[in-house]
This record gives structure tokens, C-alpha cells and sequence, in this order.
């Protein structure tokens, strides 16, 4: 802490350095690994809320039976990009991307990330690939309309523009892998002396487990993209059913990196959620241990399951019956995790400050979408939902309720040492109440809906479910307004903010050294790392003494 | 920085050129081997040999062409984790092909 | 980072770590590993299902072309292999000789790659032509794969010449140098991949019939 007092007065912090580089330029072109951080946020939030005012008129549009605002091939074309902006361009990149990028070499105590410039690249290959994915809406044609999964054989037949809108997710594709490669050397590399694997904090685990998805999975959807795409171009049989190819095939390249990528997805929100337990629970993290594994267990049993995603398409029953039993073994390292975040609460000194409000959110919201994958995973009820409201509820869940739920905490959390100020915590908290109000209005419906068959995707449906859509409407609209109010209260504080500590909420991992904003080169002397992440035997040393 | 202490002095490995070209030599008497083996009906052994050969070859390659023999024994193990993973992709999407 | 190097840190500079930078690259190389991988995923699931048809169109390639094309980027990948030993030991002309030869096969390979494609098209296959369109599904198939495979094989070839021609610029300039060859490592480990990748779809096309 002394240090950090002194290097707060001595080094201007990284948006004040003065670089080679003036204005938008010193952005743009920058290698600093946290202003890379604030950039992805600013695009990220920018594609997050574009797609959430598609899913805002979808909603509208499910008002009534007959449909109540747009033609149905707007609507084909509404739930294809606020699929494909909302898992490419929002859940996927958020968290790694984010906040990996600003924390995960603070945490570690390096400089910045092994290959800065390849960083930055990283980020330009984003913005290509999401500039990419917008103008295929507006190109003649008209924007794709495959849904975001892209299933042959349709995708190979439709007008729409489904090339570049492959091609942006090809891009997408790379970006990650780039970002990924990067961690995983930067954490084999760069870890100060005496941070052994065993003292990294758990985010940076989940990082680990998540790069090593993006790297090896993703070149899977890459060349299965790429084929479609040549297939359109020039007629080759891959997967066309015209000339002997397989669509199921197709199915089966697309899950193998897509279902991954759930949880590149939810991994490194796990890992939000393990740093913030500890900290608003004053507790050292309950089976650290468990905790790392189960990371890497989940990134290695994820890599196996995806073809749950398929048991209605005519695979062959050994298939089912393997995909099936393996999709039920995911689930104990997830329950690990879970089980874990809990038992440190557990006589914990719980401080019910907005991070952790909103990393309960993301508990009892994940179990929900855990539970329901369970229901999902098993042959006799997937048979019944399939391509139902319930499957799309379910991956809210885990999508929304957990991985963007994870996002706010994380958010929350690490936003005093991102801008150096404090927001309100009033607004945040109310903002915290209505957007789990709302998302658990909006959802539930959708369970309900599902189970009683109202299939996904459809611009019209039968006037008895009409009372379950207009519940799961209003709720989206408290979820908007919360959401509204959140990002405003954050916006708000950029300027009028409170000025914050370099540790305002007792942290004891490395981030929480330097001043906030961090300076440039974040640590004046590279940290000498001698005890674990959590160590909060001091408060849990008072704890008992008052006990 | 761990794992930094492993390279002090290793860095000066150098494979000579004799010892290259000898499994150059290895390599092209391989493709020999499979082009010569392919002439022959072995009938569902076909492939098998094949895809043997092919794997000694990359192994030769990776070893001594990529330097892994002389790596950090992390590289031979994040080789070891791509193969393991494209293995598991192919055997898995069998799981449902080899009993349709 | 050698050890030498150690006494003569700055503070705040940055520290160099070769290794790590050769880690980056194997990590690259995994993906475009995948990349081919889930083409063979593909190809291994045809050739189950059409055993048959993919005997036939493999008995359609030349397998001598594709044999002189084994040996040619074996070859390369020997060259380029020596050329480290080449920088570490100083030797910095033979170096460039011996990257240079590399880029001269590469193009030996493709000279021959495009002979070989275009008599395929002069006999009438290519994708959907008449001819193909005529044949069993499993040929098509399988023309489909050895197009797309080798095409795209053929386009990591252009990748890994023209990144051995910036190579060869950086070592006549002294960038790539005896203490400080990361570059150089780099780029033969993306050759090699190629090869690798080469050394697979040669008897998986050529051979197995």
C-alpha cells in the first residue's frame, strides 16, 4: 500500500501518459494493454445495445398472435442479428476482451500482455468483423436471415447477404483465437516472481481454461464458415444434400465450436464471480484448488458434448446415448464452482455492496439455466423442446442471466479501477433490482412457454400463449429501464464521480496495488508475490476474536 | 518469470547440418516406402499403413525440423493437448456416423 | 532471453523473451492445425460413407506429381531447417541461400499444383461441371474435398513464401541476426506446419485406393 501512495503522486495514470501518439490516434493505435480494454468496451457496448433494442422489437412484436409491428421476414432477420451480435460480438468478446485485457497482466503483475501489438490488431479484426456483420444488413440483398447458426442447407440456398455476414464471423473467429494466444503465453511468461500457478488469482485460471477454447476450437467454426461460404461461391459439394453432402455434418462442425463456446462464454464470468465472492464476503475463496481444476475441466468435458445440440436431427441412437452422458458430466464442475462460491459465503462478513448483488443474481440465474440444460441434456424431454421457447429460455439463463449478469458485476466491481471514480451506488442498486426483476419476468415465461410448446422462431403463434408473451414483454421492459438506469449512473460518473482510493473495496489481488487509474507501465517495480490471492486471514482472525 | 530459469544456455542449441539431412534422407525413403506400399493390395490395411507412415514422418518433422526434442517440455505437452483434442473431435463425430 | 543479456537489463525496458515468442507461434500453429483438422473431420466422415467412390477418384490423381510434390516440400522444409543452424553459427549468406532455395521450391510446388489442377479441368472436373455433376455423389464429394483441401493448402504455401521473403529482407538487413533469430524460428515452424499438413493429404488423396 505505501508504495502505491507514493507512485500515485509521482506517475500520471495511463490516460494522462503522454504518448508519441495524439487524440483518437493515441487510442486507435495504442498497445497499452487497458486502454485496449476500454476500447473493446466502448465497441462492445455500442453492438450490446443495438442488439438489445432488436430483442427490445422483437418482444413488441410478440405482443399479439398475428404479429404486432413487422413484416415476417424483418422479424427472420431480427432474431438473425440479435443472435449473431449478441453471441459474436457481445457475450463471446465481453469479458476475455474487456476485462481480461485491462486486469488479467495487473493481476499477474506484468507490463502489459506478451504481444502488445497483436493485441491491438486483435481489436481492429473486431471492429472489421462487426463493421463487417452491420453493412451486410444494409447491402442489396437484404440482411441474412439463417438465424445465427447458419444450418446448411439453407444457408446455401437463400439470397440474403449470408456471405459476409460468414465472413464477419470468420473474422470474429480469428480475433478471439489472436486474444486467446495471447493470454495463454502472456500467463505462461509474464507471471511475477513467486506467483506460481497456485497463487494466480481464479479470474486468471478461468482466462487460462477460456484462451485454450479459443484457440483450439474456434479454427473449427472458422473452416466450417469458410466451406460454406466456398460451397455458395462455386458449387463445390461439401454439404450440399444436392450433391451427396451431409447436412448433419454441417451440424455437427458447428456445434463442435459453438457449444464450446458457451463456455468461452460463461468461464471467464466464473471467474468474475470467484474474484468477488472472496472480497464482499472478507473470506479466503473455499477449495481454490477445486476451483482451478474445475476450469479447466469445464473447458475440457465442454469440448466434448456438442452434439446435444442435435438429438432431433436422426443421429444414431450410440451417438445420443454418449453425447447425452457426457452433456450430464459438464455439469459437476460447474456444481463445483457453485458449491464453492457458496460455502465461502458461508460465515462470511457479507458486504451487500452492488458487485456482489449482482454476482448473486448470477448464482441463483445460472443454476436455473444449469438445471434446465439438465433437463435438456436428457433424450426423452430434449425430443419434446427442442426448437422450443424453452430452449431459448434456458440459454438466456446461462447467456444473460450469467455470463451478462457476470458482465454488470464485473463491471461494478473493477469499474473504480478502470475510471478512478465511484459511481452511485443508489442508482446501481435499484438498477440492480429492476434488470433482475425484468430479466426473471421476461424468462420465466419463456420456460413456461416452451414446455408447453411454443416453438422458437416463430413470427406467429396460437392466441392461448398469448398471456405468457405479454408477461415476458412487460418484463422486458423493466429489464430495459434497468439496464437504462445502469448505464446512465455509469456514463454519469465518467465526469462526476467520486474521486476513489486505490482500493476501495479491500482487494488483496495485485490490481488492487496500484493506484486507479493504473499509471502506464502499472507497476513502478515488477511485485514480489509471497502469499495466494485471498488472504483474508486478518478479518477472519478479528471474526473469531469477536466471536 | 518460473519459468524463465529453464533457458539460460539452452538457447545455444544448434542442430548441425548432417544431423538434418539425415532425417531428410528418412523422410524421402518414407514416401518411398507409402508410395511403393500403395502399389500393393493390402485391401482395409491401406489406410492404416498409410496413415502410419504419415504420422513416423510428422513426428520426424516436429522433433527434429520444429526443434521440439529440444523445447521446454510445455511445448511437447501443448502438442500432445492439439493432437489429443482433433483426435477426440474425429473419434466423437463417429460416435454417431460409425452407428447410424 | 540469454543469459548475457541479464547484466546489461535497463530499468523499464522491455525484457526479451524468445521463448515465449516461439510459444505464440506453436499456439498459431495448433489453430491452423484445427483449421485443416475439421477438414479432415469431414473427410474421414465421406470416406467412411462412400469407401467406394473415393477409391475411384483417387485413382484419378496422378499420384507422381503428387509424390515429386512430397519430396519437393520436404525438401523446402530441410532447407529452412538449416538456415537456423546457418544464422546461429554467423553464416548469414548461406542463410539467405538456403531461405531463398525454400521460396524457390514453394514455387516449384505450385508450378506443379497448377499443372495438376488444370488437367483436371481440361478432362472436364471441376466443380459442377457436367462431367462431375454426371458422377456417383461420393466422387463428388471427393473432387470437392481434393479442391478445397489442396486449394487452401495451396494458399498456405503462398502464405508461408511470401512470409520467407520478408524473412530473407530481414536478414540482409540485419534484423534477424546470430543473437537474435526469433523471426527466422518462426517462420520455419510455419513452413514445417505446411508440410505436415502436406504429409497427411498426400496419402490420404494420393495413395489410399
Amino acid at each position: 500500500m505505501a508504495t502505491s501512495v507514493v507512485l500515485a503522486g509521482a506517475e500520471p495514470d495511463f490516460y494522462h501518459t503522454v504518448t508519441k501518439r495524439k487524440g483518437i490516434l493515441s487510442w486507435i493505435l495504442t498497445t497499452d494493454h487497458k486502454r485496449i480494454g476500454i476500447l473493446y468496451l466502448g465497441t462492445i457496448l455500442v453492438f450490446f445495445h443495438a442488439a438489445v433494442v432488436l430483442g427490445f422489437l422483437m418482444r413488441l412484436e410478440m405482443l399479439k398472435p398475428e404479429g404486432a409491428l413487422v413484416e415476417p421476414q424483418t422479424y427472420n432477420t431480427f432474431f438473425t442479428l440479435h443472435g449473431i451480435i449478441m453471441i459474436f460480438l457481445f457475450v463471446i468478446p465481453i469479458v476475455p476482451a474487456v476485462f481480461g485485457n485491462f486486469f488479467l497482466p495487473l493481476m499477474i503483475g506484468a507490463k502489459d500482455v506478451f504481444f502488445p501489438r497483436l493485441n491491438l490488431f486483435s481489436w481492429w479484426l473486431f471492429i472489421a468483423g462487426g463493421i463487417l456483420a452491420l453493412t451486410s444488413v444494409f447491402l442489396p440483398g437484404g440482411a441474412a436471415d439463417t438465424g445465427w447458426t447458419f444450418y446448411v442447407p439453407y444457408s446455401i440456398r437463400t439470397t440474403t447477404n449470408v456471405i459476409p455476414a460468414l465472413l464477419a464471423a470468420f473474422i470474429l473467429g480469428f480475433s478471439s483465437i489472436l486474444t486467446g494466444l495471447n493470454f495463454i503465453t502472456t500467463i505462461h511468461r509474464m507471471r511475477a516472481p513467486g506467483m506460481t500457478w497456485f497463487k494466480m488469482p481464479l479470474f486468471v485460471w478461468a482466462s487460462y481454461a477460456t484462451s485454450w477454447i479459443q484457440v483450439l476450437a474456434t479454427p473449427i467454426i472458422g473452416i466450417t464458415l469458410l466451406l460454406v461460404i466456398i460451397e455458395r461461391l462455386f458449387g463445390v459439394g461439401i454439404f450440399d444434400p444436392t450433391l451427396g453432402g451431409d447436412p448433419v455434418l454441417f451440424q455437427h462442425m458447428f456445434w463442435m465450436y459453438s457449444h464450446p463456446a458457451v463456455y468461452i462464454i460463461i468461464l471467464p464470468a466464473m471467474g468474475v464471480v470467484s474474484e468477488i465472492i472472496p472480497v464482499f464476503a472478507r473470506r479466503t475463496i473455499f477449495g481454490y484448488n477445486f476451483i482451478a481444476y474445475s476450469s479447466l475441466a469445464i473447458a475440457f468435458f465442454g469440448s466434448l458434448v456438442w452434439a446435444h445440440h442435435m438429438f432431433t436431427v436422426g443421429m444414431s441412437d450410440t451417438g445420443m446415448f454418449v453425447f447425452s452422458l457426457l452433456t450430464f458430466l459438464v455439469s459437476i464442475p460447474s456444481a463445483i464452482k457453485i458449491f464453492n462460491w457458496v460455502a465461502t459465503l458461508y460465515k462470511g462478513s457479507i458486504d451487500l455492496d452492488v458487485p456482489l448483488l449482482f454476482v448473486l443474481s448470477f448464482i441463483v440465474q445460472f443454476s436455473i439455466g444449469g438445471f434446465t440444460g439438465l433437463m435438456l441434456g436428457a433424450l426423452s424431454v430434449n425430443i419434446h423442446v427442442t426448437d422450443t421457447y424453452f430452449v431459448v429460455g434456458h440459454f438466456h439463463y446461462v447467456m444473460f442471466g450469467g455470463t451478462g449478469f457476470g458482465f454488470f458485476a464485473a463491471l461494478h466491481y473493477w469499474y473504480p479501477k478502470m475510471f478512478g471514480r465511484m459511481y452511485n451506488k443508489g442508482a446501481a442498486k435499484i438498477a440492480w433490482l429492476l434488470s433482475t426483476i425484468g430479466f426473471n419476468i421476461l424468462y420465466i415465461p419463456f420456460l413456461i412457454l416452451g414446455y408447453a410448446g411454443m416453438p422458437r422462431r416463430y413470427y406467429h403463434y396460437l392466441p392461448q400463449f398469448q398471456t405468457l408473451h405479454v408477461v415476458a414483454t412487460v418484463g422486458s421492459w423493466i429489464l430495459v429501464l434497468g439496464l437504462g438506469i445502469m448505464f446512465v449512473n455509469l456514463f454519469l460518473a465518467l465526469r462526476n464521480g467520486a474521486k476513489t482510493s486505490a482500493n476501495p473495496w479491500g482487494g488483496e489481488t495485485l490490481e488492487w496495488t496500484t493506484p486507479s487509474p493504473p499509471p502506464l507501465e502499472n507497476f513502478d517495480e515488477i511485485p514480489v508475490v509471497t502469499k495466494g490471492p485471498y488472504d483474508y486471514s486478518k478479518y477472519e482472525k478479528a471474526a473469531q476474536e469477536v466471536a | 518469470m518460473t519459468e524463465h530459469a529453464h533457458q539460460h544456455g539452452e538457447k545455444a542449441h544448434v542442430v548441425g547440418y548432417g544431423q538434418y539431412i539425415l532425417i531428410w534422407a528418412g523422410l524421402m525413403g518414407l514416401t518411398g516406402t507409402t508410395v511403393a506400399l500403395a502399389g500393393i493390395e493390402l485391401g482395409r490395411w491401406v489406410i492404416i499403413t498409410a496413415l502410419t507412415i504419415a504420422s513416423v514422418k510428422g513426428f520426424l518433422v516436429l522433433n527434429i525440423f520444429m526443434h521440439l526434442r529440444s523445447e521446454d517440455r510445455t511445448f511437447r505437452l501443448f502438442v500432445l493437448v492439439a493432437g489429443v483434442v482433433l483426435l477426440i473431435f474425429i473419434c466423437l463425430t463417429f460416435f454417431d456416423y460409425a452407428f447410424r | 532471453m540469454t543469459t548475457a543479456a541479464i547484466p546489461a537489463h535497463h530499468e523499464g525496458h522491455v525484457h526479451r523473451d524468445d521463448e515465449g515468442s516461439r510459444m505464440g507461434m506453436w499456439l498459431f500453429l495448433f489453430t491452423e492445425l484445427i483449421l485443416f483438422g475439421g477438414m479432415f473431420v469431414i473427410y474421414a466422415v465421406y470416406r467412411f460413407s462412400h469407401p467406394a467412390e473415393f477409391e475411384l477418384g483417387s485413382k484419378e490423381l496422378d499420384t507422381l506429381v503428387g509424390t515429386v510434390n512430397t519430396m519437393v516440400l520436404l525438401t523446402s522444409s530441410l532447407t529452412v531447417a538449416m538456415s537456423i543452424t546457418a544464422i546461429q553459427r554467423g553464416n548469414k549468406k548461406f542463410s539467405l541461400l538456403l531461405v531463398g532455395i525454400t521460396i524457390a521450391l514453394a514455387l516449384v510446388f505450385l508450378v506443379n499444383k497448377y499443372f495438376e489442377w488444370s488437367h483436371k479441368f481440361s478432362v472436364g472436373l471441376y466443380p459442377q461441371s457436367p462431367e462431375l455433376l454426371s458422377r456417383p455423389q461420393g466422387e463428388i464429394l471427393y473432387f470437392g474435398l481434393y479442391f478445397v483441401m489442396t486449394g487452401l493448402h495451396a494458399l498456405h504455401v503462398i502464405i508461408g513464401a511470401v512470409v520467407l521473403a520478408v524473412i530473407m529482407r530481414f536478414i540482409s538487413r540485419d534484423i534477424i541476426t546470430k543473437d537474435s533469430f526469433v523471426k527466422l524460428e518462426a517462420g520455419a515452424l510455419y513452413w514445417h506446419l505446411v508440410d505436415i499438413i502436406w504429409i497427411f493429404l498426400f496419402p490420404l488423396f494420393y495413395l489410399v485406393h
